[in-house]
């Protein structure tokens, strides 16, 4: 039961994370049908902005934990926001309305581009964190297991829900969610309805890019070590997430993160480390043999 | 208020509209009348800008819109209630309507969604349904509504009466002599519904593969034998 609640905490941690990145896909998926094979390299810059965040603290001497947190957060956020909204320029713009698979290909490029440009500019070699959080809370042990949750889990899970409650609003209540989801259903009628698409179409990028961000931070703080290459198996992850969820929904990116976070913290559990992404995506064969669409996908049935 | 002065418009190496002038006068209802592929739709949605027409000009109110983005035309005073409905099929009735005031910023809301309620009551009935389901009709009134909530200067209409049931259909023509009467707003109507449409135009245009191949009065064309011969066969006066 102890050893089943470890599994559950670390799983829980793993997923948040998997589902904030993999809002980033499902929202640029769902609004001009590519996928960002980039998205994974802008989490991988969000965890680096982190890392030179914390320590250019540390220089200043802004040691206070919460104040340094919301720096870093802010900053991670807005860097790598910027990041996403000038890919969404530069790459993927100009190759609107040209044919299917130019923008895949710039974005595989992208990805390429960006992994090099942090390799260059940060080295090659893994960049450590020294634990900023520490310790946590026991919750229970039975002499030989004893279960707990550390500070950085119960901050990853916390501050997930505040930003999927805040961004459930704001795609479902406010003006520029409902031309979100507008450009989603029928972009040339968004247009005709007076929607600017360009601009909706950066801030999907921006925002997926500020979700990953945050997702960044928490790997970093997690793990302790970034390094360049740290956005590819995320971004497959958070891929095969998406499209376990459904992908182009938004709920469905967070439950299908979610849930491969716990498959591959049980599996590893249970059964064997080495086969646990093994179990993952053959979970997601599964689900995708019996819904094509996902576990949230939208199936067509309206008549429009 | 409207003028296209020989536009051309290709979709890759089809030219769908090959010179077409058409103008439309402040507080008119103006008819364009085309069997099927002849460029109606393709007209309307080059007025929008969306695509852009290849050759010629469009000026509204004498100001060049030709190469003007879809989204800024509709803030300039054109919305249109286009081919297909195109509802927003995942938001509820309420929800396409502010799609629709986006334009005004949402300024007028309330009054503006009470104008379309008078207009069409089936709609404020069903305010939280999801466009998706509605039926035909219900989505054409919402089409409609979705663009009067634009607060346009002039209404681009296609095919309002396509799929729906003649008794709607009367409804729906009422409501647009009505709103350009009692609003004076200027409206240009795409119909394969030819006798209804001519007989509420002040003017009317017909559209060949991609030309105007004829203009006049609503009612005379409405008696030109040449029209009558293709474009009021098989007993559509009777639906009327
Ligand atoms: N997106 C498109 N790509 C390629 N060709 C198109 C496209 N849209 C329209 N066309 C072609 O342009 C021509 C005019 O089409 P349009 O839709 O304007 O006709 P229409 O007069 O509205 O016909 P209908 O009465 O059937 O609605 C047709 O030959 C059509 O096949
Ligand atoms: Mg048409």
């Amino acid at each position: 039961m102890l050893y089943f609640l470890q599994q559950l905490i670390n799983g829980l941690t793993l997923g948040a994370m998997y589902g904030l990145i993999a809002i980033g896909y499902s929202m640029v998926y769902g609004i001009i049908g590519m996928i960002n094979f980039a998205h994974g390299d802008i989490y991988m810059i969000g965890a680096f902005v982190t890392v030179i965040a914390f320590t250019t603290l540390g220089i200043v001497g802004i040691t206070w934990m919460p104040l340094a947190l919301m720096v870093v957060l802010l900053c991670a956020m807005l860097f790598t926001a910027a990041y996403g909204w000038t890919v969404e320029r530069i790459a993927y713009r100009p190759l609107r309305g040209s044919f299917r698979l130019a923008p895949l290909i710039s974005a595989i490029g992208m990805s390429i581009f960006l992994q090099n440009y942090v390799q260059v500019a940060q080295g090659a070699n893994v960049k450590p964190l020294a634990p900023i959080i520490t310790g946590g809370i026991q919750l229970g042990s039975d002499g030989s297991f004893s279960v707990g949750i550390s500070y950085v889990q119960i901050m990853v899970i916390v501050l997930t829900t505040v930003l999927m409650a805040a961004f459930s609003f704001l795609i479902a209540k406010t003006p520029l969610g409902r031309a979100q989801r507008a450009c989603e259903q029928d972009l040339k009628m968004a247009g005709l309805c007076g929607v600017n698409v360009d601009r909706t179409i950066s801030t999907t990028f921006v925002l997926g890019a500020a979700l990953a961000a945050v997702a960044g931070l928490m790997a970093s703080l997690y793990y302790g070590v970034v390094d360049f290459f740290i956005g590819f198996l995320a971004g497959v992850k958070a891929f095969t997430a998406a499209v376990l969820g459904g992908i182009g929904s938004i709920p469905g990116a967070m439950l299908g993160g979610l849930l491969l976070g716990l498959i591959e913290s049980f599996w590893s559990g249970y059964f064997s480390i080495e086969y646990k992404d093994v179990a993952a995506f053959g979970i997601l064969v599964v689900v995708l043999i019996f819904l094509p669409t996902g576990l949230l996908g939208k199936p067509e049935i309206e008549k429009v | 208020m409207l003028q296209l002065e020989d536009v051309h418009t290709r979709y890759g190496n089809i030219e769908a509209l090959k010179g077409v002038s058409v103008e439309v006068r402040q507080g008119e209802i103006v008819t364009i009348i085309g069997s099927n592929g002849a460029g109606k739709s393709t007209l309307l949605m080059t007025i929008c800008g969306s695509p852009q027409a290849a050759a010629g000009r469009i000026l509204l109110n004498g100001e060049d819109i030709t190469r003007t983005a879809p989204y800024d035309i509709v803030h300039l005073g054109i919305s249109q209630a286009p081919e297909g409905r195109r509802i927003f099929a995942r938001m509820s009735v309420l929800e396409n309507l502010q799609m629709g005031s986006v334009p005004s910023g949402g300024r007028h809301f309330e009054e503006d969604v009470q104008k379309v309620f008078t207009l069409f009551p089936r709609l404020k009935e069903r305010i939280n349904q999801r466009g998706g389901t509605l039926s035909g009709g219900e989505q054409q009134m919402l089409c409609i509504g979705r663009a009067l909530m634009a607060r346009p200067r002039l209404l681009l209409l296609d095919e309002p009466s396509l799929g729906i049931a003649p008794i709607l259909v009367r409804q729906i023509f009422n409501a647009i002599v009505e709103i350009n009467k009692e609003q004076g707003l200027t409206i240009l109507l795409v119909e394969q519904n030819a006798f209804q449409a001519l007989k509420i135009a002040h003017r009317a245009y017909v559209l060949s593969t991609g030309r105007v191949v004829m203009e006049g009065a609503g009612r005379e064309l409405l008696a030109n034998p040449e029209v009558r011969a293709a474009y009021l066969e098989g007993g559509q006066k009777e639906v009327a």
